[in-house]
């Protein structure tokens, strides 16, 4: 029973940040009573276009409809909420100091008045019954003292309830991502039923059997744009994965620093009991792989306790040295010049006598300079007068200018333009010949080219190790998705 | 017995189980106190502790600290024993301003994004300062009828007892029960959540600091109720005390936790504290060490209870 | 002109402007003569606020939270535990040094510690302990007044061609502080966690060793100021710390040192601890009473917060 227009028509979306294209022109549409499952690869735009549609982020070019109304500038999530658009997003977004309860007034103004808690138990209470059956939640606890799986469910039930104001589309972004089986399995039914009611729900997932239960119609996105939209029965897993991937791109490639030798002891040993155990050898570039956010930060932050003498299942034998991704909040001193930036890993190294070395630091940051070409008048410019490639060199020589064994790098080329990354690719094959143990994680799968060997994160652990022949496009993204539906 | 003790539940009662314990030493020591007399007594001060408190609490739970109140309850307990008791049109007036000053205080500092220590640090100078302008030399006395309602003699109850239950009840309900009091604490445990379903945040500040204004005159005009006079550093060490009593209470300092009932309690267990280390014959030097000391014996045991809440 | 303009842009070039003003206006009302003496007198005292504000710089360099509220309690601890073991014998002085540090490094610790173990903002630990140590001193002073030894009080207040002694010590200190800040690995450490804690501990930083020996530091350097201080006003009082805490982080703020971390000078101290004394001064000689002092004092350590949060804004 769809009706003839779209609920939401998006045509020739643009979205720049900085160098990086997100988004590249996209036509996304959704209908009544359907439901899209939106699938991709990190960094392939579905968070921008979903961004864009509940009003978080402007686009730079192209035109959005909800209902046939052309959204303006002045379009917000408030906005997004009038035209009857609810999110769910990744990061939680409840407070966790007050109940379930409370937690649906702060999202439904309507709610109020003497009673106003009763009505808010009993909407809330009546949705999670709906959606989630016997999921054990009092709404008089306060979230904070709830499990995830549980938060994340009332998350749901929240976004699905309704009071006043008016519910035509609910975008899941990765609902079921610490939900387990069962309540997931409850929540694609719930779809459906929301859909045949005449709803529409986007879902992105990385459960790919999910979104073939769940989807009327399935979106496939790569490197910002939509690379195959069909009927969710023209799809199966195989047909997914290979959609995803990048086919035609230099797949020759893979492999190409294979079978470097290993010299010596390991520098880096994870945990023996692990199925996979990580091992770092000198000279070698490893490779973390998998969805963004299963754990590989995590295992970088810990080899990095380690290598600074924290005690735990992890063994580093070397110093090690960390390149952020998230370059505002893990890696830039605001405050000071690019050569200070580089020189604060090697505060030890380049003393002389109590006095740090500055006249050294700026010969040796020139030095970087011409290395890695850093495009500046002076490197004693503050550090945010580069762009942000720029400021991701002077992160990368910060490490490699230290006299650290191990770099641990953490998905260092986020919103890096493609003429910096192969300068700092070459620069990284220099340094692994040098003697260097390197660990990258990267989103980009292309990048896991100039890796020896890869691990594939997923859910915390790690689930494959590749290398040689078996190291290639296919079997990342086949161990990165692999779960329940084999 | 071991389910009824969780982490969660002994938190909780931390606060009454401390003042429990705390009177129960006092009985002990001294019989006499447990009278309608003896209690009045006991209690008397800790009213307008127990606003100072409030107020405190309204700071905490938008994850701001306010250094100034100790300073600024000074000032209002001047103004209370001057200008209200003199002319009470302008005292009035001057207390609203008082009040506005604090909302002024919160926009100014979620505006522009200003460490609030900083802040109220400053503003301690001035309050102080405008409390000796008004009342430079110890002096001046209380307006009739706070007179009257602060030493009421109800039968049965002792006053003190009743007006901390109607305080932490009406703040409660207020806050913690009423439907706008969910969206004021919503903001100190996410804020960007609370924006985002249209909620303005500048309002909440606002509101939060003008009722801690609100609750700052009131203990004042309590504090001179009882007191009769006042001086321009009358009530400086309610700046520790209300933090003390605050987190003691089972507040916190970030996360928009806080829970008024548990403020008063805590607030009414510093204030017999004074007493039952008189009462224990302790050297009075140590009144204040014993203060700071319960404050962090507090935070220690909470840190403890929740270590363990995080372990099952 | 262009080192005006780069001067101007210097935050601490407001302190040394105000001071100057202040000196003009005084001297202006009262001539020369009380000016000379005035400015004697703004070395003296302002030498005194430099020392506790050179620690609670360090301090409030480390980062938002971070302000240590235990300076008062810890300069009086110090002045009254040193001055009762001489009780006046100069031959003790030696030692009775030794006590005041041992002090300041007692109290650096503890702040350190509770810090650390209780997880609670610094500014709650160290205002809780203070109260602690305020309790200690009112234990062993007893309210009475012991005099410094006589070589303690000459030398505090020891003049060499006007300037005081004490002073021209504390600007050779200054001046070491400077070097320990801005070329020191410590100090660097200390600037880094300022502007971005979890970017220093990345970048290799032991952000914890460095948080305690600033607070240590801070410790010893009020600590070391009771104990001058109290050579130099007759004995160690139970309320001789009271200015200081707020004048520490007056000082602190107004000499240019941002409130959010990171960005620290010793040359603004000493501009701020002049003009604050002599703000002080000059409203003494307008004939302002301590009620409008306080007033102006505090809204102009609110006024360069809201001006200096305008720029961290931007």
């Amino acid at each position: 029973m769809q009706s003839a227009a779209p609920l939401v028509k998006m045509s020739g979306v643009e979205k720049n940040f900085g160098a990086a294209r997100a988004l590249t022109g996209v036509d996304f549409e959704v209908n009544r009573g359907s439901c899209v499952g939106l699938v991709g690869h990190n960094g392939a735009g579905k968070s921008t276009l979903m961004n864009v549609l509940s009003g978080v982020i402007l686009p730079d070019e192209g035109e959005v409809q909800i209902g046939g109304v052309l959204l303006d500038n002045g379009y917000d999530p408030a906005g997004a909420a009038r035209h009857g658009v609810r999110s769910v997003f990744q990061e939680l977004s409840l407070c966790p100091n007050l109940t379930v309860a409370e937690n649906l007034r702060i999202s439904h103004p309507s709610i109020k008045g003497i009673g106003w808690r009763k009505a808010a138990r009993k909407v809330i209470l009546d949705e999670l019954d709906r959606i989630f059956p016997g999921h054990g939640i009092s709404p008089d606890t306060e979230v904070s003292s709830l499990s995830i799986a549980r938060r994340q469910m009332v998350e749901i039930a929240r976004a699905f309830s309704s009071v006043t104001s008016k519910i035509e589309l609910v975008i899941l972004d990765e609902p079921t991502s610490s939900l387990d089986q069962n309540s997931a399995a409850q929540l694609v039914d719930f779809v459906r039923q929301f859909v045949g009611k005449g709803g529409s729900v986007i879902l992105i997932s990385h459960l790919l059997g999910e979104i073939l239960d769940a989807s009327d119609k399935i979106v496939v996105m790569r490197d910002g744009r939509s690379v195959a939209v069909d009927e969710a029965r023209n799809f199966n897993r195989a047909r997914l994965v290979r959609d995803m991937g990048d086919v035609l791109a230099e797949n020759s490639e893979f492999g190409a620093r294979s079978g470097a030798k290993r010299e010596g002891p390991p520098v880096v040993t994870g945990p023996a009991e692990d199925e996979h155990q990580l091992v770092l050898y000198p000279g070698e570039i490893v490779g973390f792989a998998g969805l963004s956010g299963h754990g590989q930060t995590e295992m970088l932050v810990r080899i990095f306790e380690a290598a600074q003498g924290a005690r735990g299942p992890i063994v580093a034998t070397d110093r090690a040295a960390f390149v952020a991704g998230d370059r505002q909040t893990d890696g830039i001193f605001p405050l000071w010049s690019i050569t200070q930036n580089i020189f604060v890993s090697s505060l030890e190294r380049l003393k002389k006598g109590l006095s740090f070395d500055f006249e050294r630091a700026e010969r040796e940051a020139q030095d970087w300079q011409s290395r890695l070409s850093v495009r500046t008048a002076d490197m004693g410019n503050n550090i945010l007068s580069l762009s942000g490639g720029n400021q991701q060199k002077a992160l990368f020589a910060r490490a490699l200018g230290s006299d650290a064994g191990i770099v641990l790098m953490d998905d260092p080329m986020r919103g890096v333009d493609v003429g910096t990354k192969q300068e700092v690719y070459e620069i990284l094959a220099e340094e692994a010949a040098n003697g260097r143990a390197l660990i990258w994680y990267t989103t980009e799968t292309d990048e896991l080219k100039h890796c020896d060997r890869v691990y594939v994160f997923r859910e915390g652990k790690i689930v494959a190790e590749l290398s040689g022949d078996a190291l290639n496009e296919a079997n990342i993204l086949g161990a990165s998705f692999e779960k329940e539906d084999a | 017995m071991a389910r009824f003790l969780t982490p969660k539940a002994l938190r909780t009662l931390l606060p009454a189980l401390s003042l429990a314990a705390l009177l129960a030493a006092i009985f002990y020591l001294q019989p006499r106190t447990m009278s309608y007399f003896g209690l009045n007594l006991l209690l008397n001060l800790a009213v307008p502790i127990a606003l100072a408190t409030i107020a405190q609490m309204f700071i905490l739970c938008v994850n701001d600290l306010d250094l100034s109140l100790g300073a600024f309850v000074s000032l209002t307990a001047c103004i209370t024993a001057t200008w209200l008791n003199d002319t009470p049109l302008l005292g009035v007036l001057a207390l609203a301003a008082c009040v506005v000053a604090y909302g002024a205080l919160g926009a100014l500092i979620h505006l522009r994004n200003l460490p609030s220590i900083v802040v109220t640090l400053g503003m301690s100078f001035v309050w102080t300062g405008i409390a000796v302008l008004i009342l430079p030399t110890p002096g001046g006395s209380a307006p009739e009828w706070i007179r009257t309602l602060m030493t009421l003699k109800p039968s049965l109850v002792p006053f003190p007892i009743i007006a901390s239950v109607v305080i932490a009840l009406v703040v409660h309900i207020g806050l913690m029960r009423s439907a706008a009091g969910t969206v004021l604490r919503g903001v100190g445990g996410n804020p960007k959540s609370v924006e985002r379903a249209g909620w303005s945040l500048l309002r909440v500040k606002v509101t939060m600091f003008s009722l801690a204004g609100l609750f700052g005159v009131f203990s004042g005009m309590a504090l001179v109720g009882l007191t009769t006079s006042a001086d321009a550093n009358i009530a400086l060490r309610y700046t520790l005390l209300s933090i003390a009593g605050g987190i003691l209470g089972g507040g916190e300092f970030v996360g928009g936790r806080v829970s008024p009932v548990g403020a008063v309690i805590g607030a009414i267990t510093l204030a017999l504290a004074g007493s039952f280390l008189s009462f224990l014959r302790l050297n009075p030097d140590w009144q204040i060490g014993a203060q700071g000391a319960i404050l962090i014996l507090v935070l220690a045991l909470r840190l403890l209870v929740s270590s363990r809440e995080r372990r099952i | 002109m262009t080192w005006v303009s780069q001067l101007v842009q210097k935050p601490w070039v407001w302190a040394w402007f105000g001071a100057v003003s202040m000196w003009v206006i005084i001297t202006g009302v009262s001539g020369f003569g009380a000016g000379g003496q005035v400015m004697s007198a703004a070395a003296s005292f302002g030498t005194f606020f430099v020392i506790v504000a050179i620690g609670q710089m360090f301090v409030i360099t480390l980062g938002p939270g971070n302000v240590d509220l235990s300076i008062p309690a810890c300069m009086t601890l110090s002045a009254t535990l040193a001055m009762k073991f001489m009780n006046g014998d100069p031959g003790l002085l030696v030692p009775g040094f030794l006590i005041s540090l041992g002090v300041g490094l007692a109290i650096g610790t503890t702040n350190f510690l509770l810090i650390l173990f209780l997880r609670i903002p610094p500014i709650i630990a160290t205002l809780s302990a203070s109260f602690l140590y305020q309790s200690t001193a009112i234990w062993s002073n007893r309210g009475l007044r012991v005099k410094p030894p006589e070589v303690l009080g000459d030398f505090a207040v020891a003049k060499v061609a006007g300037v005081p002694i004490l002073t021209l010590v504390v600007l050779v200190v200054t001046v070491g502080m400077a070097f320990l800040l801005h070329r020191t690995r410590f100090g660097l450490s200390v600037l880094a966690v300022g502007q971005n804690e979890k970017a220093a501990k990345l970048a290799g930083i032991r952000v914890e060793r460095v948080r305690f020996l600033t607070y240590l530091m801070c410790a010893v350097f009020a600590s070391v100021c009771g104990f001058f201080l109290a050579g130099f006003s007759g004995g160690a009082a139970l309320n001789m710390g009271e200015q200081y805490l707020l004048m520490s982080i007056a000082v602190v703020v107004i000499g240019g040192t941002s409130v959010a971390g990171g960005y620290a000078n010793l040359t603004g101290l000493w501009g701020a601890s002049l003009f604050m004394f002599l703000l002080v001064s000059m409203l003494n000689t307008l004939g302002l009473s301590a009620g409008y002092r306080l007033i102006v004092t505090g809204a102009i350590i609110v006024a360069v917060i809201v001006v200096s949060g305008r720029k961290l804004a931007r």
